[in-house]
């Protein structure tokens, strides 16, 4: 029984992808070892995006989903990069405050 | 409550029925990528504030072991889209062999999370009265470190000490990068849990033969459930481990 929307997906294109992930695995971890600035963890977060989107596009059907289940998927990530988006850019054109330059005010322990 | 793939009466189709299934589980979904990304952005802020701790807090973690486990994680979501294609091909004895390596290899990725835990109750990285993330730099044998791996770490505790003002400031700030590391793993490792056991009764049902082409909404949810536990350790596998593997 096929049926439209219950897309049944091929053990080949599955094992594709197991090794795409693994490649993308390995990569991640290599290119973690360069020295590239700050670029280091946008390369890093750029192959994990491509990672999870082959598991939601295969892994997770939804290549293969109506389109009112795509629309409730984007709209997760949609909500997710306001919340990022825009505290991040409140956070990172403040000015230092000078307790964040200055030592914190931390108790030294005393070990027994 | 035994359901069965047959038509319910609020649907018109089976179709729209089993639509309505997994449309209410990613509707689930969207709400644990919220949930998940609220503890992301707390991670991205304060090593925004803080990042040469955050960079010495990571260079801390055995990449050999969080490698491992991504490898181990990734295989296992492989296995859950294999049970749900067996049931979707009504190969019923299929479905239970899948699902049983997908449990074996969840529960492999625990034993590895449980032992990278001990090292760092070893090790002095728990937030709290104890920490201090410059012991093994002073305890060498303890935490069996030597040669090259020890100097690398003397070498990098000096460097985050000298970044951050001095060695309260370090672990004052790299005490914040390992409660954020405790809080987002044990969470991952609380829904790894929590997958293990839905899988056990997946086992459970599937031994029953209950799944196959007509009815395997529970195989496939619960499959949509799993593939988002190992999402989200894709995420936290280079944000944890892998932020300044170039400088060690």
């Amino acid at each position: 029984m096929s049926e439209k929307g219950h897309h049944v997906v091929s053990p080949k294109i599955y094992a594709g992808i197991l090794a795409a992930l693994l490649a993308g695995t390995w990569i991640t971890v290599q290119a973690a070892k360069i020295d590239l600035g700050r670029w280091n963890i946008v390369l890093a977060l750029l192959i994990a995006t491509i990672k999870m989107s082959l598991v939601i596009l295969f892994f997770m059907h939804g290549k293969y989903s109506p389109r009112r289940t795509q629309l409730v998927i984007i709209s997760g990530f949609f909500w997710l990069a306001i919340m990022l988006g825009l505290t991040m850019t409140d956070y990172s054109t403040r000015k230092p405050e000078p307790s964040r330059t200055a030592n914190p005010p931390v108790i030294e322990i005393h070990r027994a | 409550m035994h359901r069965t793939g047959e038509l319910y009466g609020q649907y018109k189709t089976l179709e729209q029925q089993k639509e309505t299934a997994s449309l209410g589980m990613w509707i689930f979904l969207v709400q644990e990528i919220l949930f998940f990304g609220g503890i992301f952005l707390a991670y991205s802020i304060n090593r925004h504030l803080y990042p040469t701790a955050f960079g010495v807090g990571g260079n801390m973690l055995s990449l050999p072991l969080g490698f491992a486990n991504t490898v181990v994680l990734i295989a296992s979501s492989f296995t859950m889209a294999m049970s749900v294609w067996s049931a979707q091909t009504s190969k019923k004895q299929l479905v239970t062999v899948f699902l049983i390596l997908t449990l074996i290899l969840g529960c492999v990725f625990l034993g590895v999370k449980v032992k990278e835990y001990k090292d760092k109750f070893d090790h002095h990285l728990i937030p709290g009265h104890g920490f201090d993330i410059t012991y093994c730099s002073k305890n060498p044998t303890a935490c069996h470190l030597e040669g090259k791996e020890l100097s690398d770490e003397i070498k990098e505790i000096r460097e985050g000490v000298e970044a951050e003002g001095g060695e309260i400031a370090l672990n004052a700030h790299a005490q914040l990068y390992f409660s954020l590391y405790f809080g987002m793993t044990g969470l991952h490792a609380l829904h790894m849990i929590v997958g293990a056991g839905l899988l056990l009764w997946l086992i459970i049902e599937a031994r029953k033969g209950r799944f196959d082409a007509n009815y395997n909404t529970p195989v496939e949810n619960i499959g949509l459930y799993w593939h988002f536990v190992d999402i989200v350790w894709i995420f936290l596998f280079p944000l944890l481990y892998l932020i300044n593997r170039h400088l060690a």
